[in-house]
């Protein structure tokens, strides 16, 4: 029975980290048609941000630095949006260079300012104690990010369905050419849309820190993780992505727990089921 | 005097073809530099221990003048980025372009083993860093040297010191996923389950795991989890483990990566207690360390640990053999059984070779302590003269298979 | 012109050994195995416009195979070179049939997983393929009883696979079969209303495209004498992508330019700048910036610029 509970929670605020890198990426892809590869780089980059903020002002609030570091990362993608991406509206093949080579940059970057070594982000003090949940014991931190993220969602969800800001995202979304036509503008429109993405991602980069902590090759480990998420949850889709994210958790936790023979491919072979079968994902709204 | 552009580019042109052939003129004498050749990571998941690789040969040269028995030493340090091929790729780089008289490092066991063949086609003296088991027993090269440790090799004291003196019983173990784990994990149970503990679990997590959580959630109740981990994963796991409330549950002890100095200085309160074992602590207290270790301080504000550590060491018994022959390193044959023959005393204590090519020296039980403000692995026990062999035959341990995930088998597994 | 210029090029490269050390003609080899594997990648990418990221999965097949076959099975060189195509070519087939169910970005991450499950495989079953120590202590292969030991040799043989390679993709490319596989490329449903079948054209390609990345990775095991997971891996894929795109897709000569400045930045610009990640990354920002479809797309345009002079 523990191994249930337990597990089920570790599903749920993996899910939970999961949408944090991974509706940025979605949001993106589904306006802008960019596969953002430099995502996982903007996640590593905000964790990194976020654990110096928390070392040096010892009273920092992590909620606070995980706002700052999103400003921060949103700021830099959107100085790479408006400089470089914008040349490179049909040039797809163009796009993953770019955008794979960004990614460098800023690993590498990362690597040269604060060194190989791992780097905490420290757990808020109020929330060190554990919880105890149905008589186990399990990190209270968990379990506000599970919280925390399903609180980005439903703001997520005001901003594109309530606002005239998401009106015209999700116009641009389904069809661009029309958007541009009534008026929207799509390129400020892109640029806005790669901020927010950008933003989320590394402010999820901070608020994963204490589970993940900031390392070189965070990047590496987290991209492939959003586009699994995204290609299973449907490229467009906020729901999808939320969705996703929690099913990702699921099988991976439960994964690696009942078969660790398969820990390698446990989270591939579902997506290539769902590819082959589904290839706009469970609820896409735009073909991959 | 104008150059004409087609003159500039055929100059261009013939000092590029010309610096493409310059290799095949020979260093004809001993009067040029000393060449040294590092193959570190630089860049990647590994890059900390190619960093304090680079660090501790920089300033051992620099205590040194760059001059080691009477000759400039020139060094150069090669990125193999933790790749197979891109470490041949450097090997060849160091030995065909910049000729190096002998190299240190690699890093990675599978570099070490995707470089060996060509190390010794070439009949090039290698200090190495890499733990894996059979580069010095069941292919040993006359060419290699290993200054540090096998994978196991640490791991068999802790094991005696965990069953005799800490009076553990059950033990999880808990490693990454690739040889150097498999091979850690594989000594520590063998010598653990010989003195009458049974280990209850073995996990492997794969190299890349986003989230530990789910390996907390399964571990079984034990007297002590042992983890045979190198770099961030070591952290991160240790991080989860105490944040699911398991530290007062079971002790933690750790094999010779898993709290390295490198990885302590971003700790806390967390890790004081935690007992690992290792060839090297910077704690250590001959005259040598103390030097070595206050130098690496002052200079660049942390202790050094396993990379650093075993890159100094590597060097002074470079220095040693370097000695040994006067200086003469185009002599290979020379420079190797010196390498080999001398018994240098090093920041580490005494270091010898056994004929396989790996040191035999102490090995040293430490426990995580504050000292001054900042967190050290004091030593709590000294092994003397520990052989990658430990107590066994040698002769029985060469005729078993290498250490795996599945050899020793696992007998007392609990369901 | 272009002739002299093709024909100074051929003779550089076949006389490479003469006038250059051991290190650069091994470059020079590296050089080639990577240009083969990105000329085959660009079939699919440039020719048939499906971007995958799995390629490595058939460098990395054909070379466990043939390394399993001779190091540990006895087999002679040649017949483990058939296997071990024979395999890479099934495996192309079925990840292809699987593959193509998707487009896009869908079709990118099959064949990510696809190299993925692969690799996870390679490094998994150690008891076949020794896992993470990887298979050493392999030979390269005596054509005609030609040792390939020395540097120059293998360049040579290298050259030669690289150089019918190079023809026989020509061939493809410019062949009625390569004009329908742009044709897919660009307007697949008219070519569809016209009557080809647009996917077992592109699924040839990929067929094709995966037997000449087995070949690239018989010649990367017989280089490097050695074989570990990582050459399977998404970053091996990764780079070759990035090496195609940044020589320019379009083209036959770009994928060969491409991977080598990725090869070259890696293996020797690393060697004087630490930072060659970051110039990696600014190089391929530099690329697309100026010249979007290519260096030698680029580079072409600019000759042609250059030629017509100042207007």
């Amino acid at each position: 029975m523990q191994f249930w509970i337990i597990q089920g929670l570790n599903s749920l605020s993996l899910g939970g980290l999961l949408f944090l890198l991974s509706s940025g990426f979605s949001l993106i892809f589904g306006l802008m048609r960019l596969a953002n590869l430099t995502h996982g780089a903007f996640f590593m980059l905000g964790a990194y941000f976020g654990a110096t903020a928390l070392r040096s002002y010892s009273g920092l609030n992590i909620w606070v630095a995980a706002l700052g570091a999103g400003v921060a990362v949103a700021a830099i993608g959107g100085l790479f949006e408006r400089l470089v991406l914008t040349r490179l509206k049909s040039n797809p093949l163009g796009q993953v260079l770019v955008t794979l080579g960004m990614s460098f940059i800023i690993s590498d970057a990362c690597l040269m300012l604060w060194g190989g070594d791992p780097i905490p982000v420290p757990t808020p003090q109020s929330l060190q104690s554990p919880t105890r949940v149905l008589g186990y014991v399990f990190p209270t931190y968990r379990l506000v990010l599970v919280g925390f993220s399903i609180g980005a969602a439903i703001l997520l969800y005001f901003l594109l369905e309530r606002t005239r800001l998401g009106a015209m995202i999700r116009a641009g979304v389904d069809d661009r050419q029309m958007a541009r036509a009534v008026g929207i503008p799509v390129s400020n429109l892109f640029t806005i849309v790669f901020c927010l993405g950008a933003g989320i991602a590394g402010a999820g980069g901070v608020l994963g820190g204490p589970v993940l902590s900031a390392y070189p090759g965070l990047d590496a480990d987290m991209l492939p993780l959003a586009l699994i998420v995204v290609i299973l949850g449907g490229i467009g889709s906020l729901l999808g992505a939320f969705i996703g994210s929690f099913i990702i958790g699921f099988i991976y936790t439960f994964g690696t727990a009942l078969f660790p023979e398969l820990a390698y491919f446990i989270l591939f072979l579902p997506m290539i089921f769902v590819i082959a079968f589904r290839p706009q994902g469970l609820f896409g709204r735009v073909g991959a | 005097m104008t150059i004409s552009r087609r003159q500039f580019v055929g100059n261009v042109a013939g000092a590029g073809i010309a610096s493409m052939a310059a290799p095949n003129l020979l260093y004809a004498q001993n009067s040029g530099p000393i060449r040294i050749g590092m193959l570190a990571v630089k860049t990647g998941p590994l890059a900390s221990g190619g960093i304090d690789m680079e660090l501790a040969i920089t300033m051992f040269l620099k205590e040194r003048d760059n001059t080691i028995a009477g000759r400039k030493v020139e060094l150069f340090v090669a990125d193999t980025t933790g790749a197979p091929a891109t470490a041949r790729a450097k090997a060849q780089e160091l030995i065909e372009k910049n000729n190096v008289h002998c190299i240190i490092g690699p890093l990675a066991a599978f570099e070490a083993l995707a470089i060996a063949d060509y190390l010794n086609e070439k009949e090039m003296p290698t200090l190495g860093v890499a733990a894996a088991e059979d580069m010095t027993q069941r292919h040993p090269s006359p060419w290699f040297v290993r200054l540090t440790s096998t994978s196991a090799q640490c791991a068999y004291p802790l094991a005696d010191y965990a069953a005799k003196e800490l009076k553990y019983k059950k033990i999880i173990t808990i490693a990454d996923d690739f040889a150097y784990g498999h091979e850690m994990c594989a000594g520590f149970q063998r010598v653990f389950e010989d003195n009458g503990g049974k280990i209850i679990q073995k996990i492997f997590t794969p190299l890349t795991t986003p989230d530990y959580g789910s390996y907390v959630a399964q571990l079984k109740s034990a007297d002590a989890i042992f983890m045979g981990y190198a770099g961030s994963n070591g952290f991160r796991f240790l991080r989860q483990f105490v944040e699911y409330g398991l530290k007062d549950k079971m002790a933690v002890i750790g094999g010779m990566t898993a709290l390295d100095e490198s990885v302590l200085r971003n700790m806390g309160d967390e890790a004081l207690g935690i007992v690992t074992t290792s060839w090297y602590s910077a704690e250590l207290d001959n005259p040598l360390n103390e030097a070595f270790a206050t130098a690496f301080r002052n200079q660049f504000k942390y202790d050094p640990g396993y990379y650093a550590g075993g890159t100094y060491v590597t060097s002074e018994v470079l220095e040693a053999a370097l000695k040994t022959v006067k200086g003469n390193a185009e002599d290979r044959k020379a420079l190797m059984a010196a390498i080999r023959g001398n018994n240098v005393d090093t920041v580490r204590g005494v270091v010898k070779f056994d004929e396989f090519g790996n040191a035999t020296g102490n090995v040293y039980i430490r426990k995580v302590t504050r000292k001054d403000g900042r967190l050290v692995n004091s030593v709590i026990k000294t092994y003397p003269n520990v052989s990658q062999f430990w107590t066994y035959d040698k002769t029985e341990f060469l005729k078993n298979p290498v250490y795996s995930r599945d050899y020793p088998p696992a007998k007392n597994l609990e369901q | 012109m272009k002739w002299i210029a093709a024909a100074a090029l051929a003779a550089m490269l076949a006389l490479l050994p003469s006038f250059a050390g051991d290190f650069y003609v091994n470059l020079g080899s590296q050089i080639l195995i990577a240009a083969i594997f990105a000329l085959s990648l660009n079939l699919l990418v440039g020719y048939g416009g499906m971007t995958s990221l799995g390629h490595a999965s058939y460098l990395g097949a054909a070379a466990y195979i043939s390394a399993l076959l001779t190091s540990r099975y006895g087999f002679g060189h040649g017949p483990a070179a058939i296997i071990s195509i024979a395999g890479t070519i099934a495996m192309a087939a079925f990840f292809g049939v699987i593959a193509l169910r998707a487009s896009g970005l869908g079709f990118l991450m099959i064949t990510l997983a696809l190299s993925q499950v692969l690799w996870g495989l390679a490094y998994r079953m150690s008891g076949v393929t020794n896992g993470d120590n990887g298979i050493a202590g392999l030979t390269r292969p005596t054509p005609f009883g030609i040792s390939l030991d020395s540097p120059a040799s293998f360049y040579w043989f290298a050259l030669i696979v690289a150089s019918f390679a190079c023809l026989m993709m020509a061939i493809f490319v410019s062949s009625s079969f390569g004009s329908s596989l742009k044709g897919v490329r660009d307007q697949p449903r008219r070519m569809a209303a016209l009557g080809f079948n647009p996917w077992m054209i592109r699924w040839i390609t990929f067929v094709y495209a995966g037997f000449w990345g087995g070949v690239s990775g018989l010649l990367y095991v017989y280089y490097n004498k050695y074989i570990h997971p990582s050459s399977l891996s998404t970053t091996s894929s990764a780079e070759a992508l990035l090496g195609v795109i940044a020589g320019g897709s379009g083209t036959l000569g770009g994928p060969a330019v491409g991977a080598a400045l990725v090869l070259l930045l890696k293996n020797y610009a690393s060697a004087y700048i630490e930072r060659w990640n970051m110039l990696l990354g600014l190089v391929f920002l530099f690329i697309v910036l100026v010249m979007p479809t290519g260096i030698v797309p680029g580079l072409s345009k600019l000759v042609a610029a250059l030629r017509r002079g100042p207007r």
